[in-house]
């Protein structure tokens, strides 16, 4: 390479955020979730900072209801990598008595985890936590900033956000205050499938076709884990060929029908797809102001 | 990928959001479940057209009002390119918004009602994306279809709009005329069949057209250092880089540098991208150096070519964009943010407001309210290294903070 003229005005984006959380901040950290956004902050973070290690630690908020699989590529990566993990489980929440779990048919742990997370941020004193929300995904996140201040308790002011000029980011706030980083706010979900492409970053096996016991419920389809996923007795376990688009919780995370069993078939699949990838996240469709709500409360 | 930020500028009602999801909707970016959203709002508010202006508006407050309050972006590509929409409001209070989602786009689009023409706002979007020098400004007439596609209409249009652009001050900015319907999608995407008289590009073909490398302001090379990078390691034991974005002109292993404030002389030893040496670094692009001397540089230190010094003061005058609800005076106290340097500064003097409807300036003020646009003089208990903003959009740009409230309370174009 002769000069940087190539280089993704993106990815030259979200380094720059990074080294402004670095410098900027006290003691960051960023949020992973096992997700390919989060695998794809982590290799934005290696960039940063290449040849010094990245100068924050990962934490995963863990609902107890993550795919097995996901669980397992988060462990291997951070031994890969080197990196300082933090886990912090909803199940400990819930056996505080500090949230309450759900219940029936549409019971998810998607919710708890803000009180997880708000604890733990309370606990390590986080001035920073970088997250892969993308305005692309939802339209309350179209007006989220890439710096965007937190209270006390974690609560979202959308009303009062800061204005964001040029690319200059305002990280200063008052003790007790946080600020949420989002450097892949202005990629799309396509534009972070084609970033994995090129960069060969590897992302947990879930995200490709295989066969998984199913069920259909709304028109989507769940994977049929009775420890973790309600289901019916009518709603009938059949074998299907699967993949997921985006990885959250299995309460709250639908399949969608694929063969794509390679990221290149996965990428000509997301160009052609017709369906906004969190139209398999159950979790927005309970109202159409849902992902503004839970963002008020200090979701991620 | 090239990706173009494009911000949008209309009075309520004029269609802005309309336009926005015709767009994407011609472009085939609405995914079906947004779309079959749409409808089933449209059918639920009793319209018989699909209202596309649904597909933007985000936050609950504007869903109940009906209008749009703050800024969103929106995303949509074709095979030529990716494109972020800052959709920014039309409310006269709302200028704040509007310089902001100026600041971060290379192109805006600036619509007009047909019916009502060139209107006092009008002036005021159009000032302020002259005053940001946004290159390319693309004036979309809207709602064509309630004035029959009348071409006299729209000359008597432009004739006025094109009044307005004698007065500016940035005088290289490019300007295109476009006859539109947002609603029925006459020359959005489509070229219409109703406005045989009208010879130029759809909107979707001119912002395909324009050049990405002609939008971008070209200067002379700063790099300001953002993060020094000492990895410490036993590969790496002495290493020290400087990691950092190239802005206005490009840097080049061996370009004799000079590093700002305490003025030591050097030569850039390596670029790096990541674990890739280059030659050189392009504008805009977040890279790290090395230089061939061991010199002591903090965040906040500028590297620049030795034959090209940016100015080094302690007091300068600029345009602000007012942006907080409690007032700025003469001897008030602000963090100037420039780029990634943080200094205390200090309001000299109001010298005047701006009327950003080019009705002329106000010399009388004492105190700027939120949305004014004035010319400030400051003091700084340390120097900067800037540039005019006419030269530079980053190096002569800085945002005010709040030292009480950590709020960004205003935007500034060094004069």
């Amino acid at each position: 390479m002769k000069d940087t003229s190539s280089i993704n005005p993106l990815e030259n984006e979200a380094i720059y955020i990074m080294r402004e959380v670095a410098a900027q901040f006290e003691k960051p950290v960023l949020l992973f979730s096992g997700g390919k956004d989060s695998i794809t902050l982590v290799r934005l973070a290696q960039k940063a900072f290449y040849p010094a290690k990245i100068p924050f630690p990962l934490m995963h908020i863990d609902t107890g209801h993550n795919f097995p699989e996901t669980i397992e590529f988060r462990d291997r990566l951070v031994k890969e990598l080197g990196l300082e993990l933090i886990v912090r489980d909803v199940q400990d929440s819930i056996d505080e008595g500090k949230v309450k779990e759900e219940s029936g048919r549409y019971a998810s742990r998607n919710q708890l985890q803000t009180t997880t997370l708000l604890d733990a941020i309370e606990e390590f004193k986080f001035d920073a936590c970088i997250g892969g929300a993308r305005r692309d995904e939802e339209k309350a996140r179209a007006k989220e900033r890439i710096f965007s201040v937190r209270d006390d308790f974690g609560q979202w002011d959308e009303k009062n956000q800061r204005p964001e000029l040029f690319d200059m980011l305002n990280g200063n706030i008052e003790l007790g205050q946080n600020v949420r980083v989002f450097p892949i706010s202005n990629w799309t979900e396509l534009d972070v499938w084609s970033y994995i492409q090129k960069e060969q970053i590897e992302i947990p096996s879930i995200y490709f076709a295989h066969t998984r016991a199913t069920f259909l419920r709304d028109g989507l389809i769940w994977s049929a884990d009775d420890a973790v996923v309600y289901r019916d007795d009518e709603e009938e376990v059949v074998e299907r060929i699967v993949r997921f688009r985006t990885v959250g919780d299995m309460s709250c995370t639908a399949a969608v029908l694929s063969e794509a069993a390679d990221i290149s078939s996965v990428v000509q699949e997301i160009r052609e797809s017709s369906i906004s990838e969190r139209g398999a996240r159950i979790d927005d469709k309970r109202s159409e102001a849902a992902m503004e709500k839970r963002k008020q409360q200090g979701y991620f | 990928m090239e990706v173009l930020k494009i911000a949008t500028a209309g009075s309520v009602d004029d269609g802005k959001s309309t336009l926005i999801g015709r767009l994407l909707y011609d472009t085939k970016s609405l995914t079906s479940d947004k779309l079959e959203a749409i409808e089933k709002k449209s059918k639920q508010l009793g319209y018989d057209y699909l209202d596309f202006s649904l597909a933007t508006d985000g936050l609950v407050a504007e869903r109940e009002q009906g209008i749009t309050i703050d800024v969103a972006h929106i995303y949509f590509s074709t095979a030529n390119k990716s494109y972020i929409i800052a959709d920014t409001p039309g409310h006269v209070e709302y200028t704040r918004n509007m310089v902001t989602g100026a600041s971060t786009s290379q192109v805006a689009i600036v619509l007009i009602d047909a019916r009502k023409g060139v209107i006092e706002q009008t002036n005021r979007h159009f000032f302020i994306n002259n005053l940001l020098r946004i290159k390319t400004v693309i004036v979309a007439i809207n709602k064509m279809d309630l004035v029959d596609f009348s071409e006299e209409k729209y000359n008597a249009i432009k004739a006025d709009f094109e009044a307005l652009m004698s007065k500016r001050d940035y005088q290289d900015q490019k300007i295109t005329f476009i006859p539109v319907s947002a609603l029925k999608g006459d020359n959005v995407v489509n070229k219409s069949d109703k406005t045989p008289w009208y010879k130029g590009e759809t909107l979707l073909e001119n912002l395909e057209n324009i050049d990405n490398q002609d939008v971008f302001n070209v200067g002379t090379p700063r790099y300001p250092v953002q993060y020094v990078i000492r990895p410490k390691t036993d590969e790496f034991h002495d290493f020290r880089g400087y990691a950092g974005k190239v802005y206005g002109g490009e840097l080049s292993v061996g370009d004799d540098v000079v590093i700002l404030p305490s003025e030591t002389k050097s030569k850039i030893k390596e670029i790096l991208f990541y674990d890739k040496k280059v030659q050189t670094a392009s504008r805009r692009s977040s890279v790290l150096i090395t230089l061939k001397d061991d010199v002591n540089i903090s965040r906040g230190d500028m590297i620049v070519r030795a034959n090209d010094l940016p100015k080094r003061e302690k007091e300068f005058t600029a345009t602000i964009s007012w942006m907080d609800s409690q007032n700025l005076k003469a001897g008030n106290k602000y963090i100037v943010q420039h780029g990634v340097n943080k200094v205390l500064a200090k309001v000299d003097r109001i010298h005047h407001k701006i009327n950003p409807d080019y009705s002329g300036v106000d010399d009388t003020v004492e105190a700027l309210a939120i949305n004014d646009i004035a010319t400030v003089s400051f003091k700084l208990n340390k120097p900067i290294f800037y540039d005019a903003f006419k030269d530079h959009r980053t190096n002569g740009s800085f945002i005010l903070v709040d030292s009480k409230s950590n709020n960004t309370v205003g935007a500034g174009f060094i004069q």
